[in-house]
């Protein structure tokens, strides 16, 4: 563990000069994360910058064009909670409060739930090789103990699984993620924000040195008619998915207008397959055709071994949510299989 | 060092602290309050939860220097002068704890919990405490002594 220096930026502006003008520093909001990773020795900051005094972040609104705005500081149990999100995006209410525990969602921010990083066990231990910790060492977990690795858009240099819940959620519902920096403001599809491993695992997202992530915007869809959360995983509360499911259903009658259906647990980025939501249009909603659109997700899973369970366990899941979003009201707390 | 004040159990400290001290550190080392436990120090057991400003959160991954303007309340700080919280009372009545040191955080979370009102029925009450281990396997007296509380409606 490195010393660090601490300081407390004002507003958004502040946080990005503070940061330019210190490039090893790293910002703090919840500290749920890059805490334990300091703990670890696996992050070494020069400074934290505290962003929990970032106002103009902290706040959750509807917007004039009908979207709705979480701002990045609002803590990932207020956005659960928040009526707002309770009512017109419940996928997202479900998603959040299916991870980790209660304290841990009281303090962890929206903006840092997307910046949290892989709970690959090589990774975390610093005394193997681990391409995502120290390009070029190599991976261990390909062949070693990789029961809670990938299946899906894995390269030879990294295998390892984005742990979020929420952010499943957040790509079901096709958020996206507003951005400041030392040139301005931008904004990210959320479907481009994480990034597939291939060469570079040391990057997991998008996101531009010395910028900060300020809100994360809902569109005006929030499918709370038909949607479901199912996470599947070694205990019933308080453990990272081994497959997670975001299913999210516009129907007519029982014919789908339109799908949308994210995995978590299984890649390296929440995993969309465009083209299964695409077979599902016009369908009728049973589980002959989630099945057939679970074949066209996982055409081309690959396990390591450990993992192979989870392309059976994957398709089931995919099947069992589908059939959960036609009836909302049977999920259990925690994200469980309804009975 | 950065000067540091922190409000617990209603009494202000002002400390000197290195950015790096864990509110759990401070609280145990620094200001010799004890009853909150240092578990894993990662997170993962929530031995180490206090009350700050309304919510329960984790004492080890937060620092010190964070919670200059919080208010702060660890088992020290939940009794009356004379009497017990309904909490602690309720644990005694329903044998939740056997070794007794993931306590002070069941309890805290307990509280937290119950001020949070978000759990209603007995699944929600466990899911909602799925952050406190318990390695002595007390859970089903922790949840029964949490549910007499809720449902006697004696809790602040």
């Amino acid at each position: 563990m490195n010393n660090f220096e601490y300081k407390q930026a004002t507003d958004t502006k502040d946080a990005i000069d503070l940061l330019s003008h210190s490039p090893e520093a790293a910002f703090v909001a919840g500290g749920t994360n890059i805490i334990d990773l300091w703990k670890y020795n696996l992050t070494n900051p020069s400074s934290l910058i505290d962003i929990n005094h970032l106002h103009e972040n902290a706040e959750i609104s509807m917007l004039e064009n009908g979207k709705t705005r979480l701002g990045a500081a609002v803590k990932n149990a207020d956005t659960a909670y928040h009526p707002l999100i309770g009512q017109k995006y419940p996928l997202l209410s479900k998603a959040i409060l299916a991870g980790a525990s209660a304290q841990i969602r009281n303090m962890a921010s929206n903006g840092g739930n997307l910046l949290q990083r892989t709970r690959c066990y090589y990774f975390y231990d610093p005394d193997v090789p681990c391409n995502k910790r120290n390009p070029g060492s190599g991976c261990p977990a390909k062949a070693g103990y990789n029961r809670i690795h990938a299946i899906l858009g894995t390269s030879e240099a990294c295998i390892a699984v984005f742990p979020s819940d929420m952010c499943i959620a957040l790509a079901a519902l096709e958020a996206t993620v507003n951005i400041s920096g030392p040139n301005g403001e931008r904004n990210i599809p959320f479907s481009q924000f994480h990034r597939l491993p291939g060469d570079r695992p040391d990057l997991d997202n998008t996101l531009e040195p010395g910028e900060i992530i300020t809100s994360i915007d809902l569109p005006e869809e929030g499918f709370a008619d038909n949607y479901s959360y199912l996470k599947l995983r070694d205990r019933h509360s308080y453990a990272f998915a081994l497959v997670s499911v975001a299913t999210a259903l516009k129907l007519n009658g029982n014919i789908i207008e339109s799908a949308r259906i994210a995995l978590g647990g299984v890649a390296h980025k929440p995993w969309r397959n465009v083209e299964a939501e695409e077979f599902l249009k016009n369908k009728e909603a049973n589980a002959e055709n989630f099945s057939a659109a679970a074949d066209i997700i996982l055409r081309d899973a690959k396990g390591f071994g450990y993992n192979d369970f989870k392309i059976a366990l994957s398709r089931k899941a995919i099947i069992r949510n589908g059939l959960m979003a036609l009836n909302p009201t049977s999920q259990l707390p925690g994200a469980q299989p309804s009975a | 060092m950065t000067k540091t004040t922190l409000t617990v159990n209603q009494q202000r400290y002002e400390l000197n602290l290195l950015p790096w001290v864990s509110l759990l550190d401070a609280l145990r080392d620094h200001l010799k309050l004890t009853g909150t436990k240092k578990g894993c120090d990662h997170g993962q057991c929530g031995a180490c939860t206090i009350i700050c400003d309304g919510k329960r959160i984790l004492s080890c991954l937060t620092l010190a220097v964070m919670k200059n303007d919080s208010e702060i309340t660890t088992i020290e700080g939940i009794a009356g002068d004379e009497s017990l919280h309904p909490i602690q009372q309720a644990f005694i009545d329903h044998d939740a704890f056997q070794c007794g040191y993931c306590t002070p955080g069941q309890i805290c979370s307990a509280i937290g919990m119950l001020q949070e009102g978000h759990a209603h029925t007995r699944e929600e009450v466990q899911e909602l405490m799925s952050g406190n281990l318990c390695r002595c396997g007390a859970n089903i007296g922790i949840i029964d002594a949490i549910m007499q509380v809720k449902d006697g409606g004696t809790h602040e």
